[in-house]
């Protein structure tokens, strides 16, 4: 490994209106070298990427290229600075062929040469060893090597810097290794890279070195050798692994000794998950817990059939049950709050009545329409119940702030009555008040029977409301805590693979 | 896993040339059929000259409809452009302008179409299909004002002109008394055929052409490919309205004649060929070789409808050929498609068809 600074970034800092995304943030990365950036949601990963890819403009420091100041101020100005990046999503087309993915928009002729850019292509692709044909369309290869052709196109636009945001999301093992090959060979060559993932065990595999950043602030730069998994996870949450045990337990083992109301084995969905079994009790409030990325937002949408799923048995209150669809399980008095609250929940320019009745309207079927009036016991109900404020039940649920509109959908799941009721990520991005209030309902719901599965990305929100923790990790379950074992020092050991 | 020697082993067909050539297959397997069935006519060469000369126009606008096809966008005001080219074009000739300044206004008023239109479309993101409906509208309007009544060309030097034929001996057949008739085609289909030769070319060969296909495969990679997409897109309305125009001085001298209703339809029968020809409605891929035999196979269905007698009693006979046509073309292209994505193509065509995943 070479020791030349390749990019350094001092100070870096960036303000949106009313959020500070990044405050005095330094990033070195040094030729040859395979950097990982970590950190959870917010913690400025991105917006550090798209500071330097010239996708946002940055309000403070300097970025300098073997100790040149460089000011990148479009994606242009980062290509020809050297600095390419390669997305998660391709940024390709799949009806072009390989080789002219891997020149077109870059040509100064007006006339394009087949001949020379098969032959050019084939020699970047040889000497890559990617396994891909130049004349090959690029739809039919695999996304893994349409990732690779992307890393070729940005290798033979000389670049310096490339940057892998999430590359592995969509692969699999074999994929994944056929990638870190191919970033070993660019290593080698001196190519600085920035990888930028969620998953742990990759980090470790290939990566020199690791930045963490933390709510847009830096809290370190390491070497892999000299940071063991346990206080990677410890950092990127922000907490030591000292006397962290000292949080409020208020549980009732009589959660674990009820009947299931709902269990799984084998459940596994499209989306890549591995299979796992789950079962949850009446009056039980548990919870799904690890890393940004680590399938727990896919586990329980599998649940609720919300992604398709691809195997399993599911079994309700003791009897075998096919769940295949959302409509199929509430019917089996299942309920679950997205995590998207914009994208999956709300019906921006309905009223807020709209809102709460439509999940128990379809669950009657739109032939059998609540009255005007049924409806308006029903939601003055939950407004007060809620205590949800707004100006009217005939209010647009677009106009009311985000706390509310969370209780809104939680008045509508709770209209239908569920046995189960799922919640993700329910208190994201509002207020502390608010925060506690859905919490302390949440064990209300529990004491009055209902099962309750909670997630959150606050592991002392966690702690404090659930009474049996699911620990996920790259996708699959790696374990459970309860009871006494249930503390945060035990969750992070666990996510690093410490301890089961 | 890698191929080693990729020059021992064919390619599999990109999408473009795989449904271009289903649309050959299929034009020729049509045609040597109606020659067997109906035999006569369809033995002549005239025969597709002729098919030739009824849609040299019908050609040249399919093309420019391919390109903005192939770019993921719809043109649907050709048919309005080609009338009110043909119209203003009769009324100019008929008020003593010469067949140079009615050429020129042709391509003057194809251009403004088009340039209007993408503008619209291109920099101020307009939804094509609106922008070319109201192109369509707007320019049937104004056919009716420049003339309401039923035009004839009145113009000696480009009635000539209209008359004028290539033939071909080689291609000609003999009558009973041993008479030679020559195969002929009129002007319009060289221009058509010069025309289709440059596209061809363009999108094949040039940087412009290429980029149509990459911001018809996903506008947001090309953007970050570097194309300039709003460029490109603008560029392929352009060059839709510019061979509109000319599409109507070619229909003008097929018919000598215009009225209200001129190219009733054109666009939807350009659209219907470029579809058959194997573009698709999604962008990205296409190719005005398809394109041209599409417009053949509606020809070779027009021709059987007619030779069979049914369209004398019954002429709707024809829409409806080509109406299941049409749906069987798009449910051909996306079985074979999506059987092609998921690797399921094996069955079904020879190896070196397959798209082969590694």
């Amino acid at each position: 490994m070479q020791d030349k600074i390749l990019l350094s970034m001092r100070g870096i800092g960036k303000n949106f209106p009313g959020v500070r995304a990044l405050h005095n943030v330094d990033f070195t990365l040094r030729a040859g070298e395979i950097h990982a950036l970590m950190g959870e949601n917010g913690a400025g990963k991105s917006t550090l990427i798209k500071v330097l890819t010239g996708v946002y403009g940055k309000d403070a420091g300097t970025i300098s290229i073997e100790g040149k100041e460089v000011f990148i101020r479009s994606p242009q100005d980062a290509q020809k600075a050297g600095i390419s990046t390669v997305y998660q999503e391709i940024t390709l087309c799949p009806n072009l062929t390989v080789a002219e993915n891997m020149f077109i928009g870059r040509d100064k002729n007006v006339l394009v040469g087949w001949g020379k850019r098969y032959r050019r292509a084939g020699e970047i692709l040889r000497n890559l060893n990617i396994p891909a044909r130049p004349r090959q369309q690029l739809g039919a290869c695999s996304l893994a090597v349409q990732q690779m052709v992307a890393i070729a196109r940005a290798v033979d636009m000389d670049c310096k810097v490339l940057i892998l945001d999430e590359p592995t999301s969509s692969l699999d093992d074999k994929e994944v290794e056929m990638l870190f090959t191919l970033m070993r060979d660019l290593r080698s060559q001196g190519v600085g890279i920035i990888f930028v993932t969620h998953f742990l065990e990759q980090v470790y595999a290939v990566s020199d070195r690791i930045t963490v950043l933390r709510n847009g602030e830096l809290v370190g730069e390491y070497e892999v050798e000299n940071l063991p998994q346990v206080e990677l996870v410890a950092k990127m949450m922000g907490k030591e692994l000292q006397g962290l045990s000292d949080l409020k337990q208020d549980d009732n083992e009589a959660a674990f000794t009820g009947t299931p109301v709902y269990e799984v084995a084998h459940l596994t969905s499209t989306t890549g998950i591995a299979p796992f079994d789950f079962s949850i009790r009446k009056g039980e409030v548990n919870g799904f817990t690890g890393l940004l990325g680590s399938g727990r937002s896919e586990s329980v949408r599998a649940i609720f059939g919300a992604d398709r799923v691809s195997g399993g048995t599911v079994q309700v209150e003791g009897k075998k049950a096919r769940i295949s669809n959302p409509k199929q399980a509430m019917k089996r008095g299942i309920g679950y709050l997205p995590e998207d609250r914009k994208a999956d929940g709300i019906i921006a320019d309905l009223s807020v009545r709209e809102n709460i009745i439509l999940a128990l309207q379809v669950m009657k079927g739109f032939f059998h329409p609540l009255s005007q009036k049924e409806q308006d016991a029903f939601v003055d109900e939950y407004i007060r119940a809620l205590d949800i404020k707004t100006a009217s039940a005939d209010t647009p649920i677009k106009s009311l702030s985000g706390g509310n509109q969370q209780k809104v959908i939680l008045a509508r799941w709770l209209l239908t009555h569920p046995k189960y009721l799922i919640l993700d990520e329910p208190t994201r991005g509002i207020d502390v008040g608010t925060k506690t209030e859905i919490q302390r309902l949440v064990r209300r719901l529990a004491k009055d029977g209902m099962s309750v599965t909670f997630i959150s990305s606050e592991i002392e929100e966690m702690l404090r409301t659930c009474s049996r923790l699911i620990v996920m990790r790259d996708r699959r379950i790696v374990g459970e805590l309860r009871g006494t074992k249930l503390s945060q020092d035990n969750v992070m050991r666990t996510i690093a693979g410490g301890e089961q | 896993m890698i191929q080693r020697n990729p020059l021992k082993r064919r390619e599999p067909l990109t999408d473009t040339i795989l449904l271009t050539t289903i649309s050959i297959f299929i034009f020729f397997a049509m045609y040597f059929a109606a020659m067997q069935i109906w035999g006569a006519g369809f033995l002549r060469w005239q025969r597709v000259f002729d098919m030739l000369n009824d849609n040299a126009a019908l050609i040249i606008v399919a093309c420019g409809l391919t390109i903005v096809m192939i770019g993921g966008g719809i043109d649907i005001s050709v048919g309005g452009v080609i009338s009110l080219v043909v119209m203003c074009c009769i009324v100019h000739l008929n008020s003593g302008g010469t067949i140079l300044t009615a050429a020129l206004l042709a391509i003057g008023i194809g251009l403004a179409f088009g340039v209007t239109q993408g503008f619209l479309i291109s920099y101020l993101e307009i939804q094509p299909f609106i922008i070319t409906l109201a192109g369509m509208f707007f320019a049937r309007g104004m056919t009716t004002i420049v003339s309401v009544k039923p035009q004839k060309v009145a113009h000696e030097a480009f009635n000539a002109l209209r008359a004028e034929r290539i033939e071909f001996d080689a291609l000609g057949y003999f009558t009973k008394k041993g008479k030679l008739i020559p195969a002929r085609a009129e002007i319009g289909v060289v221009v058509a055929l010069v025309i289709l030769l440059l596209i061809f070319i363009m999108l094949r060969k040039t940087k412009l052409g290429r980029g149509f296909y990459a911001i018809g495969g996903n506008s947001n990679s090309a953007l970050m490919l570097g194309v300039n997409v709003k460029r490109t897109r603008f560029i392929s309305y352009t060059i839709s309205g510019l061979l509109s125009g000319i599409a109507g001085f070619v229909f003008m001298m097929h018919t000598g004649a215009g009225n209200a209703t001129n190219a009733a339809g054109a666009e939807m029968n350009a659209i219907a060929s470029a579809i058959i020809g194997g573009t698709l409605l999604s962008g990205g891929v296409g190719n005005v070789i398809g394109t041209f035999f599409g417009v053949m196979i509606l020809a070779t269905i027009n021709a059987i409808v007619t030779t069979s007698g049914l369209s004398a009693g019954a002429p709707w006979w024809q829409e409806i050929t080509v109406g299941a046509m049409l749906c069987f073309f798009i449910l051909l292209q996306s079985v074979v498609l999506s059987l092609r994505g998921k690797g399921g193509f094996k069955r079904m065509i020879p190896k070196w068809m397959q798209g082969s995943k590694q």
